[in-house]
Formats: C-alpha cells, sequence, structure tokens
C-alpha cells in the first residue's frame, strides 16, 4: 500500500512531494490561491468604485447648498424708517422694497415691481428685522445689507436654471429706435440668422418670424438697454423693452440666446435681464451660506437651514447614550461576570440576541404607546426619541460589551481575584478597562445606527415640521435624517441640493463621532 | 478504590511526619475532594502544609496539583463547575467557614500563576494595587515604602528602581514573574502558592526565582507545584507526590528523593513514566 504510493510518481527516487503528479497539485494551489487573491481585490476594488461614485453624486449636488447669492441692497435705517427706541417696530418689508426701487429704478408698473420683490427672499424683511435689532447691522443711517435671494434667483446666479446661454456680438452698426415700451431693431442681419438656425417661431403674416414663449429667447444688450425679440424679418426686427439700466455704460450691442424657452423654466426673462444687470454691476455677492448651516427649517428654500435637526440629533444622541452606555455595559457586566448559567439567563441572553433584530419601527410604535401615550411625555421631543434609540441601540451595545469582556484574557481576572480583589474590584478595576475598546467600538456602532434611525422617529412624531431651534430636552425638534426625508419630499430644486448638504452634514456629524470614539479608545487601548 | 485511602492513611502515619512534628501546620486539609462536573479530579487528599517550610507538589500532568493548590485559596470558586468537598483549615479554621471571608482568605494565601500576568500597569501600581485595595497604608509614603520592599523582597528593586512607572508587561519574562512574587508579597500574605511559576521561565531567569523561594522561606509558607524534579529537590524541604488525583505519598524531601516510600514515586522520580 505505502510502496504504491510512493511509486505513484513513476520515477524511482523521486519521493511524494517532488514527482509530476504533486508539481501539478502544488501548480493547481497556487492557481486558486491566486484566484482567490484576485477575487477579493476584485471585491474590495468594486466596493470602492461603488462608494466613489455615491460620495460624489452627493457631494456635487451638494456644493451649491453650501453657499448663497445675496443682493447688497442700499436701505435706509434713519430715524424715519427705524424708531431707535423701538427697532422692532419698523416696517422692514417696506425698507426693503424701497431699497429694491432704489437699486432699479426703471421698474415702475405694478406687476413689475411685484415681479421685482419676487428676486429677493421672502422673509428678507424678518432677517433684516432680526439683524438690526440685535444689532448686527448699523442703525440711523443709509447702509448696504446683504439680503439672500429667492431661490430660483439664487440657482440662476449659481448657473443651475437657464444655464444654456448664447452670446453674440452684434457686428456693424444695428440701430436701435425705441418708442414707448417698444424698439425697433434694423441693420442686424445676425438676428434673424441665430432665429432661423434654431428653427424658432412661427412664420408671420408679413412673412417674418413671430417667437413665443414657447421659443428660445432672444435679449438684444445694449450699454443701456435689454430688449426682447417679439418678431423678425429680413427689414426689421421689433422688440419690447425688458429692463432699462441705470447707470447706463458704454458697451457694444450683444444678442444672448437664453436656449431653455421661457415656459420651460422658473425664471423669467424680466429677472435674468436684471439679475445679469444687477451681478454686471456688483450688487450680487456669493457668500457661505450661514442660513443653511446655522438656521432652523423653512418651507422657504433659501432660508431653511440644517441647524435645528443638527442640535435635534445632538440632544436625542445625548439622551440615547446616556441611558443606552451605562445600561448596556451594566447589563453585559451583570450577565458576563455575576450572573449564575442557568435557565433564566439564558433565556435573557436569547430574548436579548432577538431583540436586535427587531425592526426599528417596532420601536417607534412602542414609544408611541408607552411614552406618549402612558407617561404623557412630549410629542417629538429628543428625550422621547433618545428613548426609543436607546431601546434600539442596547441589544448592540450589549452583546459587544459582553464579546469584549469575553475575550478579556482569564489571568487577568485570576491575577486580580489571587490578591484578594473581590469580584466587583477585579471587574471594575482590570476586566472593564481592558474590554472599554470593544465596548466603545459596539457603542459608536449603535450610536451610528441610532444617528442615522428614521422610522421609529416618525412614529413619535419627530417629523413635525419645527422651525425653532431646540432649546432643550422637551423642545419639539426634528433630526438629520427626518430632515433629509422631508426635504427630499419637497418639490422646489433647490431643496433637491438642500437634501444632499443635509446628508453630507449628517456623514460629518458620523466622522466626527467616529474620530471622539477613536480618541478615546486610545486613551484606554493597553497592551497586555 | 479502597487499597488507595488506605494507602493515603499510612502517608499520615509515616514516620517522616512526626520527625518533624515540632513545625507547626500552617494548612491541613482533609479528605478534600474535587469534582469537575461529574469528573472526580482529586480523590479524598489528606496532606499537612508546615509553616516557613516550602511545600513541592510533583506527579505527572493532569493528576491534580494545580486543583488541589487553587482548593488552598479557594480559587475553583471562580469555576463553574468545579466542586469542594472535605476540610481545610488554615490555622485551625476552616477556609469554607462563613467566619472566613474569601477575600480576606486570598489576601492571607496568596498565588503566583504559572504564567506570569502582571497587569497591564505601570510596574508600580502593579505592587501597589493589593495594599491599595485591603487598605494596607493611608499614606503615600507607606505605599511607596511597601512596594519598594515588595520588590526588594522578589529582588527586582535593582532592575526597575528607575522605571516604576513604564508598564509591568513590558518587563522580561522571569522579571514579570518576579514582579507577580512582589505583587503577592505586597499584600503581606502567609502562604505563597506558586503553580509551575519557572514553566515560562529559561534557566537563568529560573535560577533567580528559585534563590528568591528560599530566602522567602524564612517569612512565609510556600507551596508550590512543579514538574522538575530538580526544582523540588532544590527549593523544598517537604515533597507530596500526586498521581491520578490521589495524593500517592508525602514525605520529607531529602527522603522523597533518596528513598520514597512508594513503588509509583519511585518510578516517577527515576523518570520512568511522567
Ligand atoms: N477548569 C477545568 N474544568 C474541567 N476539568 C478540569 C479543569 N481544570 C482541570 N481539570 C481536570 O482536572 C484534572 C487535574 O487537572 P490539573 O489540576 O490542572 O492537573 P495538573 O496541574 O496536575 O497538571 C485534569 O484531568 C483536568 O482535565
Ligand atoms: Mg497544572
Amino acid at each position: 500500500m505505502t510502496d504504491t504510493v510512493l511509486n505513484s510518481g513513476g520515477i524511482p527516487g523521486r519521493s511524494v512531494h517532488t514527482n509530476d503528479g504533486a508539481r501539478g497539485r502544488l501548480a493547481r494551489r497556487y492557481t486558486a490561491e491566486r484566484r482567490f487573491k484576485w477575487l477579493g481585490a476584485g471585491a474590495v476594488a468594486v466596493a470602492i468604485l461603488l462608494l466613489g461614485v455615491l460620495l460624489s453624486t452627493i457631494v456635487v449636488q451638494a456644493v451649491p447648498a453650501f453657499r448663497a447669492n445675496y443682493l447688497l441692497l442700499p436701505v435706509d435705517l434713519s430715524e424715519k424708517n427705524v424708531d431707535s427706541a423701538r427697532p422692532e417696530n419698523a416696517d422692514y418689508d417696506a425698507i426693503v422694497r424701497d431699497g429694491l426701487y432704489r437699486l432699479l429704478p426703471g421698474v415702475t408698473s405694478r406687476s413689475e415691481k411685484r415681479a421685482l420683490r419676487g428676486i429677493v427672499s421672502s422673509a428678507s424683511g424678518f432677517l433684516l428685522q432680526r439683524d438690526v435689532v440685535a444689532g448686527s447691522t448699523l442703525r440711523g443711517g443709509a447702509t448696504t445689507v446683504g439680503i439672500p435671494l429667492d431661490d430660483f434667483a439664487d440657482l440662476y446666479m449659481k448657473g443651475l436654471l437657464a444655464e444654456k446661454q448664447t452670446v453674440i456680438e452684434l457686428a456693424g452698426a444695428p440701430s436701435i429706435a425705441v418708442d414707448g415700451g417698444m424698439a425697433l431693431i434694423t441693420n442686424a442681419p445676425q438676428i434673424l440668422d441665430a432665429i432661423t438656425a434654431r428653427g424658432a417661431g412661427r412664420a408671420g403674416d408679413d412673412g417674418g418670424i413671430r417667437l413665443s414663449v414657447k421659443d428660445p429667447s432672444f435679449l438684444v444688450e445694449t450699454g443701456r438697454l435689454v430688449l426682447k425679440i417679439k418678431t423678425a424679418s429680413a427689414a426689421r426686427t421689433d422688440a419690447t423693452i425688458l429692463h432699462t439700466v441705470p447707470m447706463a455704460g458704454s458697451k457694444a450691442t450683444q444678442l444672448r440666446i437664453v436656449e431653455t424657452p421661457e415656459s420651460q423654466r422658473k425664471i423669467s426673462d424680466q429677472e435674468v435681464a436684471w439679475l445679469n444687470d444687477l451681478q454686471n454691476r456688483g450688487a450680487i455677492e456669493s457668500r457661505w451660506s450661514e442660513l443653511f448651516l446655522f438656521s432652523g427649517a423653512s418651507r422657504e428654500p433659501e432660508i431653511a437651514g440644517i441647524w435645528g435637526a443638527v442640535v435635534g440629533s445632538l440632544l436625542t444622541l445625548i439622551v440615547t447614550l446616556a441611558l443606552a452606555f451605562p445600561v448596556g455595559v451594566g447589563a453585559a457586566v451583570y450577565l458576563e461576570e455575576f450572573a449564575p448559567k442557568n435557565r433564566w439567563t439564558q433565556l435573557i441572553e436569547v430574548n436579548i440576541n432577538n431583540l436586535a433584530a427587531v425592526p426599528s419601527i417596532v420601536f417607534g410604535l412602542l414609544g408611541l404607546a408607552v411614552f406618549l401615550n402612558w407617561f404623557n411625555l412630549p410629542r417629538s421631543a429628543p428625550v422621547v426619541g433618545g428613548f426609543v434609540l436607546a431601546l434600539m441601540t442596547l441589544p448592540t451595545i450589549i452583546i459587544a460589551a459582553r464579546a469584549s469582556l469575553r475575550a478579556v484574557p482569564l489571568s487577568v481576572r485570576e491575577a486580580a481575584l489571587g490578591i484578594g480583589a473581590s469580584r466587583a474590584q477585579t471587574v471594575l478595576h482590570h476586566v472593564l478597562p481592558l474590554a472599554m475598546p470593544g465596548i466603545m467600538t459596539g457603542t459608536i456602532i449603535g450610536m451610528a445606527q441610532a444617528l442615522g434611525e428614521t422610522a421609529p422617529l416618525l412614529m413619535i412624531g419627530m417629523v413635525a415640521f419645527i422651525v425653532d431651534i431646540p432649546g432643550g430636552f422637551t423642545d419639539p425638534a426634528t433630526v438629520l435624517p427626518v430632515q433629509i426625508f422631508m426635504w427630499a419630499d419637497f418639490p422646489e430644486p433647490a431643496f433637491r441640493h438642500k437634501t444632499a448638504g443635509a446628508i453630507l452634514v449628517l456623514l460629518a456629524f458620523l466622522v466626527l463621532m467616529n474620530a471622539l470614539a477613536v480618541i478615546l479608545r486610545r486613551r484606554f487601548e493597553r497592551r497586555w | 478504590m479502597l487499597d488507595m485511602s488506605i494507602a493515603n492513611l499510612d502517608v499520615a502515619a509515616t514516620p517522616a511526619d512526626t520527625e518533624t512534628s515540632a513545625q507547626t501546620v500552617k494548612i491541613s486539609s482533609r479528605e478534600v475532594d474535587v469534582f469537575y462536573g461529574d469528573k472526580q479530579a482529586l480523590f479524598s487528599i489528606n496532606l499537612d502544609v508546615r509553616e516557613n517550610m516550602v511545600t513541592a507538589l510533583i506527579g505527572p500532568s493532569g493528576c491534580g496539583k494545580s486543583t488541589f493548590l487553587r482548593c488552598l485559596n479557594r480559587m475553583n470558586d471562580t469555576i463553574d463547575i468545579c466542586r469542594v468537598s472535605g476540610e481545610i483549615r488554615l490555622d485551625g479554621v476552616d477556609i469554607h467557614d462563613p467566619q472566613i471571608d474569601v477575600v480576606e482568605l486570598r489576601a492571607r494565601v496568596g498565588m503566583v500563576f504559572q504564567k506570569p500576568n502582571p497587569f497591564p500597569k505601570s510596574i508600580y501600581d502593579n505592587v501597589a494595587y493589593g495594599a491599595r485595595i485591603h487598605g494596607l497604608a493611608r499614606t503615600k509614603p507607606e505605599l511607596d515604602e511597601i512596594v519598594e520592599t515588595s520588590l526588594q523582597k522578589a529582588g527586582l528593586l535593582g532592575e526597575v528602581r528607575d522605571r516604576l512607572d513604564e508598564p509591568g508587561t513590558g518587563l522580561s519574562g522571569g522579571q514579570q514573574q518576579r514582579l507577580c512574587i512582589a505583587r503577592a508579597i505586597a499584600v503581606s500574605p502567609e502562604v505563597i502558592l506558586m503553580d509551575e511559576p519557572c514553566s515560562a521561565l529559561d534557566p537563568i531567569a529560573t535560577a533567580k526565582v528559585e534563590e528568591l523561594i528560599s530566602e522567602l522561606r524564612t517569612n512565609y509558607t510556600i507551596v508550590i507545584v512543579t514538574h522538575s524534579m530538580q526544582q523540588a529537590a532544590r527549593v523544598s524541604q517537604r515533597t507530596a507526590m500526586f498521581h491520578l488525583g490521589i495524593l500517592v505519598e508525602v514525605n520529607d524531601t531529602d527522603r522523597m528523593f533518596t528513598n520514597p516510600d512508594d513503588e509509583r514515586t519511585r518510578d516517577y522520580i527515576t523518570g520512568r513514566y511522567g
């Protein structure tokens, strides 16, 4: 038997480990190893790629949310408008309005004035009042204040609305004759070329082309006027006056084509004319959007902020941690170090493991039934959210803590017990500190889970629309993931960017939490 | 089974016992049985440990030496499935008696383990810990004093004097074991139990620890488990031979290694099994 095995290579003098069969087996083994290695590396590469795609889309979407365009508005805050004894009583909407009219004096008709008021945030008056009352804006005279643009105007300034525009220098010397609100342009053949090249408009009665809101907009800009072309033929081009530039400069006449038809975009030609002019005059400034980072929720996209949700999340997590960590670690220590191993503790153990698998919304239902209906705790409050999330994270912490307690070598316990430490001293002085890094990892996983949790909080009313920044644990609040959930549901395009921005803030929150945990773990980590 | 217990009774009445009967008995065990679950590991052990002597426990692996040693400071209490019956008296008081607290017992009967197991703390804290929890020092200088004398007695002070705040786990194996001995001494025990304290050490470190054991004998009663016959012969005055959970023979070490009473002891010592 042994002989046949030894001689299976056929060549005498070569052992079982060096004959051809063995060489073949070895080669196959290496091939399998290489295959395995490549499969693993491939899996990692795919994971990194997907993560990269995900993160980069979020970042690209989110970037506009962190900046906002402000209109530098001249306002009159003298005694005439603002009573310095009671500044809160002034009519700030009117002050903003007057500032706008002063900035664009050409606007006279009622409908144009209403449209002009729409290019700044409807909350401008309120924001100005806040700043004046708080004293961050100087009173007592004329000054310039930054007022956030309306969300669509802001998007236009960021190049996210009507972004496809073509500008053509009109060669030759086009002549423009103004008559009331109308203008007649001659000697500008490029205009008709541009219209026909795009196949825009419909043939009119006189052989010319008539443009409508369903066509791209053709705007003629001179140093003094912005005109919108209505009809065009080889002989003449008729236009309406959109905007008269107050501080006329000398500038070559040019044709601006806004390729998206007016009916398909959220910004009118008139607003485009105004905003372009304001920007040329340096009256629009792009700043870091402190409103997004440091203000509460709002239905107005331009002033909707994330701070309320950040504070809500923070308060909720404080409650969760304060409850789940000591209770979880205590339970783990008891079960692992003190509890007798009998049927009851076994039952508890099985139940804890099962609890970790319960869908989170069930905890929300429990919170609704117990905390709100039974204990009559306030709705939408971080304290209740914290309770619910603590229940949800408890099993995670207990399981992780037990595993890391069990991983502490027996020799450490024996050493302590052997010199007469009591059981409690052994656990508190030696076992628990050694298990702490592992316990903290588990806790962070639990807290990260809690931070991203939405469903159970919906059940206890943390989905309510709350404008005020919560000031305490019983104030109504919302949390970051719920805020993201709500914003994702709003139709305004600006909220798309806010949603992505909020996701980034949530991720940053998470990274911060993890960093803190790493620092804390470093402190606890010891060699043995 | 029956003839075994008779053999044990014989042992209790060996002439060797009477020769040194002037010596006081520190720990006496009578009819000690130990079970791990259903499995019996020790069978009615009757063994006296004499004061200020080194008693060596020898015998082949798995014969129950460690188990017996751990009975003496009730370390077996920490093993759920372990059950100890019989009588173990420390200075005449049963250690299972409710009037002896297990914490107090372990302060009086210290232990050094097979694998050096210093706490993952500084050298100072390792030694000071026992004194701290038992309240042996009221002030910091007192504690310093205890740490210093303990390290001195363990023969480690010279090597670690200027790095007391470095981790104890950073020392060499032999130093770690002497640190563990210093840690045990710092509590001022009466008895020190050592479970194969040199099995993880090199010969030089072993020699140091053995020397230390001989010095410690003047102040402490020592029970040491060893698998080295030479070590037993070098450091101990009394030797007990275990086999398959039975105490085969206990005798003066000199006599044990020259002219043992029991056939199995003779076989073991001469290396016929073990
Ligand atoms: N914790 C334990 N659980 C179950 N059986 C044990 C345990 N410790 C020791 N034993 C058993 O008890 C017997 C004696 O072991 P031990 O005292 O460690 O022997 P020795 O130290 O003489 O080598 C062995 O058969 C061993 O398997
Ligand atoms: Mg042993």
